[in-house]
């Protein structure tokens, strides 16, 4: 018997495996084949390690890191499709744009947006805030109004706050009515750096003043 | 149903599922045969009922693309040995005695060469091999045996 299963237990002995090429190929092919619903890939920003996510549709996910990427990843399974793939090629576009972006020589995003992961109040908040143009600022308010819900200012801030695209969909531009910066997803020094890059506060100072 | 992210999937699993395809078809066509099983379960995925035995879905699916695998280089094989001379079908002479022993193991039917991998590669129990192979565990038990077996009377040979 021992003969036999030795020999059985011992193999396949020669055969390496290279982890990320196997998953690089199957990225590639799965895109070719319309499989890969859900593809990511990393950024390194004066931000941290941001996680970026694109469907067919558009992009539909960044993430700071102070997310856990599988949280992120469970997210966009659940709310988006289970085949969500390491893909970062799939992402080009949407790294490009970001790195011009903080590299100050790109002003407004030019990529689609796929919104499945936000809907109702949230939804109409958010496209509001996509609409805020660069270097300026509006208030929770203002997006509560054009969403429909005036004095739901609170309830945008919320919306806001879980806001699945940051800096494209830029709810950093977005401020009480009362005065100072306002609370961010991705934590407040985020959103004064986001705010001083663009010119929309002076950079030596620590928030705009109080009225 | 929750479904985790199909790419967890990939960097849980793909160095043992690998690992079983070149004891289920060599070294040359794991590889390939790896990227086909996890594009046919990317393929599935969505529809996926049960999300408890994933692992086993996975290697019932590396089994069928061994299968089929196994089946082409048969086939290939024997479309190259037409009109060859028979004095040269002898067994290549370098072959080990190792690799003479895993290319019986790939010449199995294939609940039983799997049922032989999962339990002597993986040292796995017969209930978890019949997981994996889409059997109870009493049959896991037999292919194994049975596949033991041939193998030891061709090696008696």
């Amino acid at each position: 018997m021992t003969e036999l299963e030795h020999p059985l237990s011992r193999l396949p002995a020669s055969a390496p495996f290279d982890a990320n090429a196997a998953a690089s190929m199957l990225a590639q092919r799965a895109t070719e084949g319309g499989l890969a619903d859900v593809a990511y890939g990393w950024l390194d920003s004066p931000l941290g390690k941001l996680i970026v996510a694109v469907t067919p549709r558009g992009l539909v996910r960044i993430a700071y890191e102070r997310e856990a990427e599988e949280e992120v990843l469970r997210e966009l399974a659940e709310g988006v499709s289970p085949r969500v793939l390491r893909a970062p090629q799939r992402t080009d576009v949407a790294r490009r744009e970001l790195e011009g972006y903080f590299a100050g020589t790109l002003r407004a995003f030019d990529l689609p947006i796929d919104w499945t992961l936000v809907d109702g109040f949230a939804l109409g908040v958010l496209r509001a805030t996509a609409r805020v143009p660069f270097g300026h600022v509006a208030t929770y308010g203002e997006m509560a109004a054009s969403a429909g819900s005036p004095r739901a200012a609170r309830a945008a801030g919320n919306a806001l706050h879980i806001n699945p695209i940051p800096i494209v969909v830029p709810c950093h531009r977005i401020v009480p009515a009362s005065g100072g910066i306002g609370g961010y997803g991705g934590g407040e020094d985020r959103k004064k750096f986001l705010l001083e890059l663009e010119g929309a506060i002076p950079a030596w100072e620590p928030s705009r003043p109080r009225q | 149903m929750r479904l985790p992210p199909f790419q967890s999937l990939v960097d849980a699993h793909a160095s043992e599922l690998h690992r079983f395809l070149v004891a289920s078809v060599g070294p040359t066509d794991a590889e390939d045969c790896l990227q086909e099983t996890l594009l046919s379960a990317l393929r599935a995925y969505p529809r996926l009922r049960d999300a408890t035995h994933l692992r086993a879905w996975l290697y019932t699916i590396a089994q069928h693309k061994a299968t089929d695998a196994v089946r082409r280089s048969v086939r290939h094989r024997s479309e190259d040995l037409d009109g060859v001379n028979p004095g040269h079908l002898a067994e290549p002479p370098h072959e080990s005695a190792d690799e003479a022993l895993w290319t019986r193991v790939r010449a199995l039917p294939p609940k039983q060469r799997a049922a032989v991998i999962h339990r002597f590669v993986f040292d796995l129990a017969y209930k978890e091999i019949g997981m994996r192979t889409g059997t109870s565990e009493e049959a896991a038990r037999q292919n194994v045996a049975t596949g033991l077996r041939r193998l030891r009377m061709e090696v008696d040979r």
